[in-house]
């Protein structure tokens, strides 16, 4: 947290989740499609050609208000903005401005172990304009190409008020967004173009600028830190900074001057004419009753129903998938056990390799992994490697083990093993016997080597203390 | 050998391409013909069955040009029926073409058309109003029977008063505006052309009914049939008239034959008083603000981009759609997108736009206030008959001003019908009868029994 940083975020979440448009029947599953296959006179905006909202993409943007501990309006409202644009068929978007679906929400952002609000100033409903696609580059493509497949694709803006105080905390607080709007079911993440942020970013007593389309996650971080810094530096320098809007190049990572106030756009926004306005009061009730668990709810109920601790509970629900995942397994085996294993090796696991816990493999393998363990069968390293391998190459755990030779070792091979280190390591013994514990890993780590890791720490341990006698 | 509407609907395209009234932008003739040998066939049946009927031209035809009346849009064939023509082609009706009209419905005259202007059939040197203007002449010289306008602030009021034909404005959200090209949005309705008040009746029929492609659609229409309610009388009824639409700039025999029409109705058992409607005064501001706003987002879309006018050569996006529009608007859509641009603009929305809401919502008011007292309420139609091509083009103001008497309608979203109710010389005149919001059986009794019990319902001279 830096005190002086104010950042402020708008962002713009496909409800990718819907099977049709905001305010036509097109399909909204065009990705990977052919251009311009996805629509119709409305979404084109022909003339002639009437919107019809999409009372499902409503019940998902109340949803979304709620989740967010927002009040829901009793009325809400579409507007026209107005402006030229070669992706916008009709030359102005259908949104919404005065009369938002919900307003004045809350939702905590964790850093460091601290929580704190960040107050939701609204959250409203809007139509994807289409797509430009440019032959090369920006700069040198002669035409560019319009696909209206994106068109009337039902988006909800969050607009947060200016409560964020760090580039990280902006990250934290989109990542925990993206898992608010997983858990509702309404929104897919991992789809291309399926969230953009704007940010808005101060230092204290400076002029506004705001950062438009940004279109990753890891995005939002870099070019806060980027324009934090340019402002801090130019404050340094005693220059001052003017408030304008700039674009984030992802690639060059900066930011680069968009329009200063002077230019700010007109938009003429005036209520939308062919959408009369919608009285939304009853619907609230109905969907509060239908709302999922949302992962403050289910991190509290998995660390009553599961004893599992505060921080395997919270790292569990952060994302609803592994939430799941970790239901699955801890129905079937021990639930603490369970918790470490998916929480801490697999999620680490998967973490490393930059994938997500949709590409691990089905549950009922860690099932099978922790009742081997359960039954000491494998020991905590072979159960690592047997997860290793099952993300890296597949298969089945129990073939794993056997052709890996990961079962843990008879007791008399261990015992045989530990015998043979202690005479092999003499000094160690004796640096053991005059009270240095240390010399205590150092033997248990001979024998786990000398057994390939199949022994188990915790008897070769206690065979030492046997055999030596020893009362440490 | 050719059947019967096989050769009615010939003698029509004959008399259409002789004709000197420009009432048509395209003709649809290879497919009228068609459609009507399928009904001599009987492969076609319907309530319009074999009809001769004429569409504006900024109501979409799947397969037919649609110009609006613009050179913008010159060439643009829409990919679906507006939901109007589809239930007019459902119905068996032969769709002769598209009609002539103001550019985008901007005007009161068809003086706006790219495509020429539209002459009135009782005197060739006379505007035939607008800006269903080829919708208003086709019907009143005989080149269809039926016909669809747009009616916006009178638009089809005005050129079925100015040609001797009955016109109705619906209730806002009785008829479908799917595949109507907006030009103000909130104000303007479809309705029906036609010689008599029992034709307009049954076109209304076909027309009205809830369209869930239209969100400000109503069911209301589906629980009527129009046509039953012709032979109701009007005994028993009040009509109301309302002081103010009788004001400054009434034509005396405009002022004459809209009473007589009243004492008509009197004598046939209804009873009649004065009332007053105040905030018509304001009315004609508040309309052309908000159908300015309106229009100027509407048009935004005409970018020359996927349909429409392409012109010189293409330089960068900005460049190449400011000089299609440029080239392809006219200067009355300019001056209207223009002022309507300004008026939305920051700082003037709550001065221009709101405000007009607000008289808005006061002119409503008027209206139900009204509504309490009355059933019908009574005037006349335009404030002066017919006037001469060219006679009000450089003055924009004067034409927005013969538009007093119908666009309060418009605002108050209630329906109202012309029909006609004398001449003034050889020009004829419209008394115009206005109801409350799906009053429509009552005004649809009242102007048939006024119909049934006058002789105004006549033909050109030489048609």
């Amino acid at each position: 947290m830096e005190d002086d940083v104010i950042i402020g975020l708008e962002i713009h979440c496909q409800l990718n989740k819907l099977n049709s448009k905001l305010f036509c029947g097109c399909s909204t599953k065009h990705h990977g499609s052919e251009p311009n296959t996805h629509t119709c006179p409305v979404c084109l905006g022909l003339p002639g050609a009437l919107p019809v909202i999409n009372k499902k993409a409503v019940e998902y943007a109340i949803m979304v208000g709620l989740a967010l501990n927002c009040g829901i309006a009793e009325h809400t409202q579409f507007y026209r903005k107005n402006y030229y644009y070669p992706d916008l068929p009709r030359g102005f978007q259908i949104t919404q401005y005065d009369y938002p679906i919900a307003e004045n929400g809350m939702m905590t952002v964790d850093v460091d172990s601290i929580e704190r609000p960040v107050r939701i100033k609204r959250v409203h409903m809007e139509e994807d304009p289409g797509r430009l696609v440019h032959q090369g580059s920006i700069e040198t493509s002669k035409y560019v190409l319009v696909d209206y497949n994106r068109s009337g694709m039902p988006l909800i803006e969050v607009v947060t008020e200016p409560d964020l105080r760090s580039p990280k905390e902006a990250r934290r607080f989109i990542n925990k967004l993206r898992n608010i709007l997983e858990y509702l079911d309404v929104f897919d993440g991992s789809l291309e173009g399926a969230l953009r942020v704007d940010a808005n970013v101060s230092l204290k007593g400076g002029a506004r600028v705001e950062i438009k389309n940004i279109s990753s996650y890891k995005g939002v971080e870099r070019a806060l830190l980027f324009e934090i810094s340019r402002q801090r530096n130019m404050k340094r320098r005693g220059v001052t900074v003017t408030q304008e809007t700039r674009h984030y190049d992802d690639e060059r990572n900066c930011t680069i001057t968009l329009r200063s106030k002077e230019q700010a756009e007109e938009y003429r926004y005036f209520p939308e004419a062919d959408l009369v306005p919608l009285s939304v009061k009853d619907w609230e009730n109905k969907l509060k009753a239908r709302l999922p668990e949302l992962p403050e709810a289910k991190r509290d109920r998995f660390r009553s129903q599961y004893g599992i601790s505060d921080n395997h509970a919270k790292v569990l629900t952060a994302e609803i998938r592994l939430a799941n995942y970790y239901e699955c397994v801890a129905g079937k085996c021990d639930p603490v056990m369970a918790a470490t294993w998916v929480a801490d090796y697999l999620k680490g696991e998967l973490n490393y390799r930059d994938r997500d816990v949709r590409d691990a493999f089905e549950p009922e393998k860690m099932i099978f992994i922790i009742d081997q363990l359960k039954k000491a069968i494998i020991t905590d390293k072979g159960a690592v490697e047997v997860i290793r391998v099952l993300l890296d190459e597949g298969g089945e755990p129990a073939s794993i083990i056997k052709s890996r030779n990961l079962a843990k070792v008879e007791s008399d091979i261990t015992r045989k093993a530990v015998t043979e280190v202690i005479s092999e390591n003499a000094s160690a013994v004796q640096d053991l016997r005059s009270g240095k514990p240390q010399a205590m890993n150092f033997l248990v780590g001979m024998v786990m080597k000398k057994t390939r890791g199949r022994a188990d720490p915790e008897e070769v341990n206690l065979l030492l203390r046997e055999l030596l006698e020893c009362t440490l | 050998m050719s059947g019967q509407y096989e050769e009615s609907i010939a003698k029509v395209f004959d008399r259409i391409k002789k004709s000197k009234i420009n009432a048509y932008i395209t003709l649809n003739e290879h497919e009228a013909m068609e459609t009507a040998r399928a009904v001599d066939k009987g492969e076609v049946t319907g309530r319009l069955a074999g009809m001769p009927v004429a569409i504006k031209d900024c109501i979409t035809t799947k397969g037919i040009q649609t110009t609006c009346g613009s050179k913008i849009l010159t060439g643009y064939v829409p990919p679906f029926d507006a939901e109007v023509t589809a239930r007019v082609k459902k119905e068996g009706a032969v769709i002769i073409g598209k009609t002539n009209m103001d550019e985008f419905a901007m005007g009161s005259s068809t003086e706006n058309s790219y495509y020429g202007v539209t002459r009135n059939p009782w005197d060739l040197n006379r505007v035939a109003g607008g800006s269903s203007g080829g919708s208003g002449a086709s019907v009143a010289g005989l080149e269809c029977r039926i016909s669809l306008g747009t009616d916006t602030g009178g638009s089809v009021r005005c050129p079925a008063s100015y040609c001797g034909v009955v016109g109705i404005k619906p209730t806002y959200g009785l008829v479908s505006r799917y595949g109507v090209v907006e030009y103000a949005n909130s104000l303007e309705q479809v309705g029906p052309i036609a010689r008599s008040v029992s034709d307009a009746a049954l076109m209304l029929d076909v027309i009205a009914g809830h369209d869930p492609k239209d969100s400000t659609s109503v069911g209301e229409a589906d629980k009527v049939t129009y046509t039953d309610h012709l032979n109701e009388g009007v005994k028993g009824l009040t009509i109301g008239v309302p002081e103010e639409y009788f004001g400054e700039g009434l034509n005396p025999s405009v002022e004459k034959a809209v009473w007589d029409g009243i004492m008509t109705l009197n004598k046939l058992g209804a009873d009649y008083k004065k009332v007053s409607l105040p905030h018509t005064k304001y009315a004609l501001s508040a309309y052309y603000i908000i159908a300015m706003c309106e229009a100027s987002s509407n048009l935004a879309r005409f970018d020359g981009l996927r349909y429409g006018l392409r012109t010189g050569k293409d330089e960068n996006w900005h460049s190449t759609f400011s000089r299609i529009r440029a080239e392809g608007f006219g200067q009355e859509v300019k001056r209207r997108v223009m002022l309507g641009t300004y008026a939305l603009s920051e700082g003037y929305y709550g001065k221009y736009y709101l405000k007009a809401l607000k008289v808005r919502t006061l002119i409503k008011r008027d209206f139900e206030k009204a509504f309490k007292d009355v059933d019908v309420l009574a005037a006349p139609t335009m404030p002066t008959p017919a006037f001469k091509i060219g006679e009000k083009t450089e003055e924009p103001l004067s034409m927005y001003m013969a538009d007093v008497n119908t666009l309060p309608i418009n605002l108050a979203g209630v329906p109202s019908i012309s029909v006609p109710c004398g001449f003034a010389g050889r020009l004829p005149i419209g008394l115009q009868l206005i109801g409350d919001l799906f009053a429509e059986p009552l005004l649809i009794r009242t102007a048939y029994t006024f119909e049934a019990n006058t002789n105004f319902q006549k033909l050109p001279e030489g048609f």
